[in-house]
């Protein structure tokens, strides 16, 4: 599904963020990107969404090198980027208004997008993720969950194969997040997703990520991979494995490379 | 604020002026009542027109400079090179008082109605324009971000994102001009021009000494100001309900 070969990428007149940097995901495969902060985990997703172009190398997605931003690559970022005047069923259908703003035109919107059943699609997802009663409140006025299912139906309506988020969980409170974070896993098991979540959560990496992708400070050359083939198993998160990868993962973080 | 209010307040404000003519009992202050008969006898007879003359005359440039100024100030907000090559400019112009450009307007613009509007629009622009792009500076990265993630390129970032966002800008920059705008349109009508209630209040005040009907002009005019104000805040209301969550 993804495929980083030699990928470099730099910021100005800083550290290069990636140098020589190859990486490979599977298709609807789970990944944890967890690192510090300034280790480079939201630029890798930034680059793999096409919202930055590598300074060389290649980001392959779906076999095709990445320009730009791909219709079928849905993005979740921390703070979900709802737009504060619109209600939770105006954003929930904003990108499927986009795709008919621009028609089928194969770059903006797949060729083959139905564009005319849209508004059943945005109630399809809004009942799908509970939002239906709270259709017209305002992100203001909307809870943390909320906020954040708004932002997962949004993206989801738009029949995404490959879903990028960005610390999607880290402002919720404990129990809901780890409600959201179940569902979320179930949701891509069944839209058969390949799904990419940044987090700098030792245990959100552990629960979530089948695999988990290790990034240090800058620059990253290899990518340290661990796999965790028990996540999102609901009993995983009180056995004694899941405490030693988290373990190991903190001895990790903590060594300097 | 509530109606009752305001009712109370435009009460309170009679009854003060209707004291004051009867301390100063003098032909240069009528009293409300006085002033409130001569304004329907002269709307018949003219004032009407004046009104509506003055009213198109701002409605126009309001259009005008919304439609210029928005669209700019968003393409300034958004563009770091553009911003910095009119931004400067923008900073010298803005505080000038736009009023001492009439002479030089009457000049270029002549007689009729260009020169009134262009004078209105400019104040107006200058006011949209730093406003909004303030504005469209400001919007969250994040939320720019993700709207280009749902596939949103410029036209539609325009459209969805950038837009909207700057419809409370623009109707805070009207409802803190109108009235300057007013006041402009005011000066402006004393030149060149034998409609509008400028002319109409100064050709009563100074020509005729026809006291009365200079303050039915001026309940006109001040009925224009307040007419905009309440307009533009009952726009805000219903095209940004969201600013007014509780």
């Amino acid at each position: 599904m993804i495929t980083l070969t030699d990928l470099a990428f730099s910021y100005p007149q800083s550290t290069p963020v990636f140098q020589d940097f190859r990486w490979h995901v599977a298709q609807e495969e789970t990944w944890a990107v967890l690192g510090p902060s300034g280790c480079g985990k939201s630029t890798l997703l930034y680059l793999l969404a096409g919202l930055l172009q590598p300074s060389s190398g290649q980001v392959l997605i779906a076999g095709k090198a990445q320009s730009g931003s791909r219709p079928k690559t849905g993005l979740i970022l921390q703070d979900y980027g709802l737009l504060p005047w619109a209600t939770a069923r105006k954003n929930v259908i904003l990108g499927l208004d986009i795709r008919r703003f621009y028609g089928p035109d194969g770059k903006h919107t797949p060729d083959d997008f139905d564009v005319d059943t849209h508004e059943k699609r945005a109630d399809y997802w809004m009942n799908r993720l509970g939002l239906t009663a709270h259709s017209n409140k305002y992100p203001a006025q909307m809870s943390g969950g909320q906020r954040q299912r708004v932002a997962v139906a949004r993206t989801l309506a738009l029949d995404p194969d490959l879903l990028l988020m960005d610390e999607p969980f880290s402002s919720l409170d404990a129990p809901t997040r780890s409600r959201l974070q179940d569902q979320t896993f179930e949701l891509s098991q069944e839209q058969q997703l390949t799904m990419i979540i940044v987090t700098h959560s030792i245990e959100e990496a552990v629960i979530m990520g089948e695999k988990i992708l290790l990034l240090g400070q800058p620059p990253n050359r290899l990518a340290h991979i661990y796999d965790n083939p028990q996540a999102n198993n609901r009993r995983y998160k009180e056995s004694a494995a899941f405490f030693a990868l988290c373990h190991l993962l903190r001895q990790e973080m903590e060594t300097p490379t | 604020m509530k109606k009752r209010e305001l009712i109370l307040g435009i009460m309170g404000l009679t009854i003060i002026w209707q004291v004051t003519a009867l301390v100063v009992d003098s032909p240069i202050l009528p009293g409300p009542i006085e002033v409130g008969n001569v304004f329907v006898s002269e709307l018949t007879t003219g004032l009407a027109i004046h009104f509506l003359v003055s009213l198109w005359r701002v409605l126009i440039s309001v259009v005008l400079a919304v439609v210029v100024a928005a669209p700019l100030g968003i393409i300034l907000g958004q563009s770091k090179r553009l911003d910095h090559i009119i931004s400067p400019i923008v900073y010298v112009l803005y505080p000038i008082p736009k009023i001492v450009f009439l002479p030089i307007i009457l000049l270029f613009l002549g007689i009729g109605d260009v020169p009134k509007i262009f004078i209105i629009f400019l104040i107006l622009f200058f006011q949209i324009l730093v406003l909004v792009r303030d504005n469209a500076r400001n919007i969250d990265t994040k939320t720019i971000l993700s709207v280009k993630s749902l596939g949103a390129g410029r036209r539609a970032l325009f459209r969805y994102v950038y837009l909207p966002a700057s419809l409370p800008a623009i109707l805070t920059a009207l409802r803190q001009s109108v009235g300057t705008a007013v006041a402009v349109l005011y000066i402006a009508e004393l030149f060149a021009t034998q409609r509008g209630l400028g002319y109409y209040i100064y050709l009563n005040g100074n020509t005729l000494f026809n006291y009365p009907a200079m303050y039915a002009g001026v309940v006109a005019m001040s009925l224009l100001g307040l007419g905009m104000y309440f307009t533009v805040d009952w726009l805000e209301k219903r095209v940004c309900p969201w600013q007014y969550l509780s």
